[in-house]
C-alpha cells in the first residue's frame, strides 16, 4: 500500500508537542544532567554512571529510601483497612448518604500546603489545640523535637487527609453491588464475614487496586506536608526521598547527583507500582488464562 | 404446604402486596404471572421471609413462620440476575449451602457431582462463574438452589436474562429438575406463553393483588375477570364495550348487532374480550362471529403477523399465522369461534362464554 497520507502527521503533531514539552523534554534534561558534572559557567563534563553509583552507595540515600518505604507501608496498612471499614459502615441510601459523602470529601478539597499548615499549627505545643491540649493533660508531645511524635503527626495527618479517597473509591464499588447478592447471602445463611469475603471484597477489588496504587504513589512522593510541618526534622528523621532530593538539587545545587537520584526515584515508583498491579491482578490472570476451555 | 392468609405489605404509602391469600402445595409448580411491578418479587420476598407482612399470616405445613428468620426457613431462591459467589469455583459455589449446613466432605463431593451432572456442569466445576456463559452461570445458581433440598424454592424470572434458545432449553428442563424434590415451587414470570408452557398452577397478579389462582390452562380458558384476561394474554386481550338491549347485543358506536349463541341476554352494559390469536381470516363454522375493521398497521415477525386494526373505535390487534401484509386502511373481516369470546359485565367480571351452537 503506497497511499500513505502524510497529513496524518499534522493531526498528531499537537499531541506530540504537548507530550514533548511537559514530559519528554524535562525528562531528557534530567537524564542529561545525571551523566554530567559542572563547575558553573555552563561548562559540563561527561561523567558516565558515576552519579548513579554514588547515589546507590550513599547512606543518606539508603536512609531516606528506608524512611519513605516505612512511611508508605504504614500509610497503606492504616488507610486501606480503615477506608474499607468506613465505606462498609456508610449508609447505602437515605438522607445520610449525601451528608456522609460531603463530610468524606471535605479533607480532599484542602490543598496540600494548607493541610500542612493546619497540622503544623494544630500540633504546636504553645498555641495548637492538639499540642497544647495534650500538654495540659500531662502528655509529653512535641513534634519538633521528638522523632516518634513527628512521625505520628505526619501519619495521622495523612490518614486524616487521604483515607477519604479510599473510602469514596470503596463506597462506589460497594453501592454498585446489586441488592440481590445480599438477599441471596441472607437466604443462604452466610455470615457477615462470608458476605464481605466472598461478595463485597471480590466486587470492590478493582477500585481497591486503584486506591492502593494512588495511595502508594502519593505517599511515596509526599513532599509538601512534611516540608511544611517538620521540614524533614527533627534531625533527619522525617527527611523522605522527595525532601532529600530538593535539598540536594536546590539547597546544595548538586544538579548531577540530584538528577541521578530523581531517575532512581522514578524507577523505584514505577517498579513498585508494577509489582502492586501484578500481584493484585494475578488472580484474574489465573482464572481466565489458566483454564482449559477459556471464555465461551 | 405454604399458606398465605390475607397477606399485605406496604412500603411507605405504596402497597406492594394487597390482601393476598394463596395455598400452594408441595410438589406442584406455582406460577406468579404479572407485568413488572405487579408485586411478584415482593410476594416472593414475603414467602421467603426477607420481608415481614404488615398484616396477615404465612403458614408452612400448618405452622406460622412469621417469626422464623430467613436463614432458618430452608428456602432457596434463584434470581433474574445470575447470582453466584464471584471468586469461588463452580464446585465451591454449588457446595456453599452444604458447607454452611456443615455436611461432611465426602457427602458434599458426592452431592455436588450428582447435581452438576444433572445440570450439565460436570466439566466446569473448576472454573469461576465469571468465565462462564450466562446460561451456564444460571445453571450454577439453579444447582445451588437444587442441592439445598429446600422446602420452598423461589424462582424469580430465572430465564429473563437468557437468550431465546437457552431460555427454551432451560424452560423445558426446569419443571422436571424440581419435580421430585417435594418442595413448594414458585416461579415468577412476565410472559403468559412461559406460564402456558410450564403448566402447573398460575396466580395472575395485578398491582399487588392476586386476581385469580388455579390450574394454568383453566385460568387461561376461563379468566375470572378482564384484568386476569389482560394479564394472561400476549399481545393483550382486545376489548370493546357492548350493550345488551331487548335481548340484542350491539356495539354502541356502530350500532352493529352480533349474536352470541347460548348466552342468556340480560339488558345492560358489557365488555367484550377477544384474544388476538383467536381472530381468524376464515370462517371456521356457521355460527362464527364477524368482527372486522380497517387496518392501521401490520407488523410482520417471521412466521406471524400482528394486524392492528380499528374495531368500532377500539385499537385491536389480530395475531395471524403466516405473512399477511395488509396495507393501511384495508377493510379486513375477521372471524372468531363463539366459545373464544369472553363476555364481562360492567364490573369486569366474567359473565359467560358463549358456547358453539349445537352440532358444532
Amino acid at each position: 500500500m503506497k497511499t500513505a497520507n502524510n497529513k496524518a502527521w499534522f493531526m498528531v503533531l499537537p499531541v506530540l508537542l504537548l507530550v514533548a514539552i511537559n514530559a519528554i523534554i524535562p525528562l531528557m534534561t534530567v537524564v542529561n544532567y545525571s551523566v554530567q558534572d559542572t563547575f558553573g559557567n555552563n561548562e559540563f563534563y561527561w561523567v558516565g554512571t558515576e552519579w548513579f553509583q554514588e547515589i546507590l552507595k550513599s547512606e543518606r540515600f539508603h536512609n531516606a529510601l528506608g524512611r519513605t518505604l516505612l512511611f508508605s507501608t504504614l500509610i497503606l496498612a492504616i488507610e486501606i483497612p480503615l477506608g474499607i471499614v468506613i465505606a462498609l459502615a456508610m449508609p447505602k441510601r437515605g438522607p445520610g448518604v449525601s451528608i456522609c459523602l460531603v463530610l468524606m470529601a471535605l479533607p480532599l478539597l484542602i490543598p496540600w500546603n494548607v493541610v500542612g499548615t493546619i497540622w503544623q499549627v494544630f500540633g504546636r505545643v504553645d498555641i495548637g489545640l492538639l499540642g497544647h491540649g495534650l500538654a495540659s493533660i500531662g502528655i509529653d508531645y512535641n513534634y519538633t523535637q521528638d522523632t516518634l511524635d513527628a512521625w505520628l503527626t505526619l501519619i495521622i495527618m495523612d490518614v486524616w487527609h487521604w483515607t477519604s479517597l479510599v473510602v469514596l473509591l470503596c463506597y462506589s464499588g460497594l453501592v454498585a453491588i446489586p441488592e440481590v447478592y445480599y438477599q441471596a447471602a441472607r437466604i443462604d445463611g452466610a455470615s457477615r464475614w462470608a458476605v464481605f469475603r466472598y461478595i463485597q471484597l471480590p466486587k470492590i477489588k478493582r477500585v481497591l487496586l486503584i486506591a492502593v496504587l494512588l495511595r502508594f504513589m502519593d505517599s511515596f512522593m509526599i513532599y509538601t506536608e512534611p516540608f511544611v510541618v517538620t521540614g524533614g526534622g527533627p534531625g533527619n528523621s522525617t527527611t523522605f526521598l522527595s525532601i532529600d532530593l530538593v535539598q540536594m538539587a536546590l539547597g546544595q545545587f548538586d544538579l548531577g547527583p540530584a538528577a541521578a537520584m530523581s531517575l532512581i526515584y522514578f524507577l523505584i515508583i514505577l517498579l513498585l507500582c508494577w509489582v502492586f498491579y501484578t500481584v493484585m491482578t494475578s488472580y484474574d490472570v489465573d482464572s481466565s488464562s489458566g483454564r482449559s476451555g477459556g471464555r465461551q | 404446604m405454604l399458606e398465605l392468609q390475607n397477606v399485605s405489605h406496604k412500603v411507605g404509602d405504596e402497597i406492594y402486596v394487597d390482601d393476598v391469600s394463596l395455598s400452594l402445595q408441595r410438589g406442584e409448580l406455582n406460577i406468579l404471572l404479572g407485568a413488572t411491578l405487579a408485586g411478584k418479587t415482593s410476594l416472593m420476598r414475603l414467602m421467603a421471609g426477607l420481608d415481614k407482612p404488615d398484616s396477615g399470616t404465612i403458614l408452612f405445613d400448618g405452622t406460622s413462620v412469621l417469626g422464623v428468620p430467613v436463614q432458618k426457613r430452608n428456602v432457596a431462591m434463584v434470581y433474574q440476575q445470575f447470582i453466584n459467589y464471584p471468586t469461588l469455583t463452580v464446585f465451591e459455589n454449588i457446595a456453599s449451602p452444604l458447607r454452611i449446613a456443615g455436611k461432611t466432605r465426602s457427602e458434599i463431593r458426592r452431592r455436588v457431582n450428582e447435581v452438576a451432572e444433572l445440570l450439565q456442569l460436570a466439566e466446569l466445576l473448576e472454573r469461576t462463574p465469571e468465565t462462564l456463559s450466562g446460561g451456564q452461570q444460571q445453571r450454577v445458581a439453579l444447582a445451588r438452589a437444587l442441592i439445598k433440598e429446600a422446602d420452598l424454592v423461589l424462582l424469580d424470572e430465572p430465564l429473563a436474562n437468557l437468550d431465546y434458545k437457552l431460555r427454551e432449553e432451560l424452560r423445558a428442563e426446569l419443571p422436571a429438575l424440581f419435580a421430585d424434590m417435594g418442595a413448594v415451587l414458585v416461579y415468577a414470570t412476565t410472559e403468559p406463553s412461559e406460564a402456558l408452557v410450564l403448566g402447573g398452577n398460575t396466580a395472575c397478579m395485578y398491582r399487588g393483588r392476586v386476581e385469580q389462582y388455579g390450574p394454568t390452562l383453566e385460568l387461561y380458558r376461563h379468566p375470572c375477570g378482564l384484568k386476569a384476561a389482560r394479564i394472561f394474554s400476549d399481545p393483550p386481550c382486545n376489548t370493546a364495550s357492548i350493550i345488551c338491549h331487548a335481548g340484542q347485543f350491539a356495539f354502541p358506536d356502530s350500532g352493529r348487532n352480533i349474536i352470541l349463541p347460548n348466552v342468556q341476554p340480560v339488558d345492560g352494559e358489557y365488555i367484550l374480550g377477544v384474544r388476538p390469536h383467536h381472530l381468524s381470516l376464515q370462517r371456521n363454522g356457521t355460527d362464527d362471529i364477524e368482527l372486522g375493521g380497517s387496518v392501521t398497521v401490520t407488523e410482520l415477525s417471521g412466521s406471524e403477523s400482528f394486524v392492528h386494526f380499528d374495531f368500532a373505535g377500539n385499537p385491536w390487534v389480530a395475531l395471524l399465522h403466516g405473512i399477511k401484509d395488509f396495507s393501511t386502511d384495508t377493510i379486513v373481516k375477521f372471524f372468531i369461534r363463539p366459545q373464544h369470546v369472553l363476555l364481562f359485565d360492567a364490573k369486569q367480571n366474567l359473565v359467560s362464554i358463549p358456547a358453539p351452537a349445537s352440532g358444532q
